[in-house]
């Protein structure tokens, strides 16, 4: 059966949930094998294996932290190289995205970012991406090399597929051009202890009708009787009311939890677009025209000041 | 020397509009206005602040692939304050995916000369955001993306790329390939008297055989990827919709709890 990598996403070792959906999509093609960079492998490879990873790759070196993205493409065309894949797969993050296009230029495969979803077909795998803020539906194809397909998180839902999951050293040598971009230093955010945003079950945004930053514990508060992730409509991140990285939409995050609830979000293209694939849709606006209200399962028309903390009173309450 | 500066921009279908596929599932370019893509007005004004900060001593030169329309696309930016432009436009051109245009924008971008390339993190069509990366790989040059600050100083690129997990601060010596995001700081509008300066600055129009790019190495016939099919989503089944009359919490929650979230 062919091999099919899976680059892994993790923190010193914790693996991220994107990566078990990638791993149980990788099942469906052929035979996973984990690519590992950094520290970590050894706890990783539990977990990989578990879902369904075959071998895992793994290099760690300095390179990975100290440099900007091109290193992780060494290491990932190296593992290409030893491997021969039937196609190489990357969870849809900002650096994901960067890695496997600079991979396929490398290796001269054609890319597909984004995917939702993936299966087997006669000409190769199959992507379905949602396109044009969600409005249409597509279907690709890789059709030169070896097909590159980065996924978004919430494609799958992770299937224990218990493999070896043995874990092998690759060796890497990085290029003289790999290293031209320096990281002169990182400041790791600081943990909001939520989900997150782009991996959560449920999300709960709050937009302009938030009215000011000091609103937003309203919002969060919700999040949280939920086990939610708190996300932001641009007009609030704009007006510096939450965190640039909560931004939902077209230049912010894009979503496709279980459940989004969307409070005094008008519902502009520009947001439309990072959460209309969602599976169910809540809406609270005082405006009954807003054009949120097109999208949604369940809408309340009215002051969000007083219908959201009534709700979390209510599920706390249902919770005990 | 001064520096030249190199902005990659693209003319896109407005997302405001209707955008549909074409027969040939490529994106319906015809029916649909255009315009430049929101996005890489933030690298055009960093192009230019970068500029006058160097108090002018620099050169800025904006670069679009596209059809004949895409000049419009080069004309905004202009007017915006750009010096001038460069517009590669060729009938074979269509269709041409991420790493077509890639190739097509590396190979201009040896033709025209650069020593700072700046790109906006995506398209607001496509979307991918592949495309700083891809450059940085061919040309073989630094890849310095997704910054929400930038600075040029003594032959140095320096910014900020704030990232999900952690907030990174890089640095890389020119030439380099920087893409900036929509927090890099609000792009100006075009002055009167900019659209008036625009008007009269160089477009240089170069096709694939300037370039010596063959034609089956790009197009929707040299395409790496296919789309099989594009279908439009379903519009949602409308919901139930409510007036609070001082119960609103309590009935969504009961629609929660009905849905099994609580």
């Amino acid at each position: 059966m062919a091999e099919v990598l899976v680059y892994v996403d993790h923190v010193d070792g914790a693996v991220r949930k994107p990566t078990l959906e990638l791993l149980t999509l990788a099942r469906r093609i052929g035979e996973p094998v984990a690519v590992h960079l950094g520290a970590g492998a050894d706890t990783a490879a539990a977990t990989l294996a578990e879902y369904g990873a075959v071998k895992v790759l793994a290099a760690d070196a300095a390179e990975f932290a100290d440099y900007l993205v091109a290193p992780k493409v060494d290491a990932l065309e190296a593992a290409y190289r030893a491997v021969s894949p039937a196609a190489v797969l990357v969870p849809s993050s900002a650096e994901g995205k960067e890695i496997a296009a600079r991979l396929a230029v490398r290796i001269g495969s054609g890319i597909i970012t984004d995917a939702v979803d993936l299966e087997a077909g006669d000409e190769g795998p199959v992507a379905t991406q949602s396109v044009f803020a969600a409005a249409f539906t597509t279907k690709s194809r890789v059709t030169k090399g070896t097909p590159v397909i980065t996924v978004k998180p919430n494609s799958a839902a992770p299937e224990a597929a218990p493999a070896a999951g043995t874990v092998e050293q690759l060796a890497v040598s990085f290029g003289e051009k790999s290293t031209g971009t320096k990281v002169v230093s990182r400041t790791p955010r600081e943990s909001t202890g939520r989900p997150e945003l782009t991996e959560a079950a449920i999300v709960v945004s709050g937009g302009r009708g938030v009215n000011g930053a000091e609103n937003f514990p309203v919002i969060e508060a919700l999040a949280d009787s939920l086990g939610a992730a708190v996300g932001a409509s641009r007009a609030a991140v704009d007006a510096g009311w939450y965190p640039h990285t909560n931004q939902v939409g077209q230049t912010g995050k894009s979503v496709s939890p279980q459940l989004y609830i969307a409070a005094g979000i008008s519902g502009a293209i520009q947001h439309r677009a990072g959460m209309q694939t969602s599976k169910t849709i809540v809406a609270i606006n005082k405006d009954a025209e807003a054009p949120i209200f097109e999208l949604v399962d369940y809408g309340v028309v009215g002051d969000l000041f007083a219908v959201v903390p009534q709700l979390t009173d209510e599920i706390k309450s249902r919770k005990g | 020397m001064s520096l030249r500066i190199v902005v990659t921009v693209k003319y896109v279908p407005d997302a405001t509009g209707d955008r549909h596929f074409a027969e040939d599932l490529t994106v319906d370019r015809d029916d649909v206005d255009g315009l430049l893509s929101e996005l890489d007005e933030y690298a055009v004004e960093q192009a230019l602040q970068i500029k006058e900060a160097a108090d002018g001593d620099a050169e800025i030169t904006v670069l679009t692939v596209g059809p004949e329309d895409a000049n419009d696309a080069l004309r905004k930016a202009l007017s915006m304050g750009a010096d001038k432009a460069v517009h590669v436009e060729d009938d074979d051109l269509h269709g041409t995916d991420a790493l077509g245009t890639s190739l097509v924008l590396a190979k201009a971008l040896e033709h025209v000369g650069y020593d700072l390339v700046i790109s906006g993190m995506a398209s607001t069509d496509g979307g991918m955001g592949v495309v700083p990366a891809m450059l940085a790989e061919r040309l073989g040059v630094p890849q310095v993306t997704l910054l929400s600050e930038v600075k040029v100083e003594d032959g140095k690129v320096t910014g900020r790329r704030d990232g999900d997990a952690a907030s990174e601060q890089l640095e890389a010596a020119l030439p380099a390939v920087v893409s900036v995001t929509d927090q890099s700081g609000e792009a100006r509008y075009p002055s009167f008297k900019g659209i008036m300066a625009a008007k009269k600055k160089p477009v240089e129009s170069l096709d694939l055989s300037d370039l010596g790019i063959d034609a089956d190495e790009v197009g929707l016939e040299g395409s790496w990827t296919t789309v099989d099919e594009a279908a439009e989503r379903p519009a949602r089944t409308a919901g139930t919709i409510v007036k609070d009359e001082g119960e609103g919490g309590k009935q969504l929650a009961e629609f929660l709890a009905s849905q099994k979230f609580i």
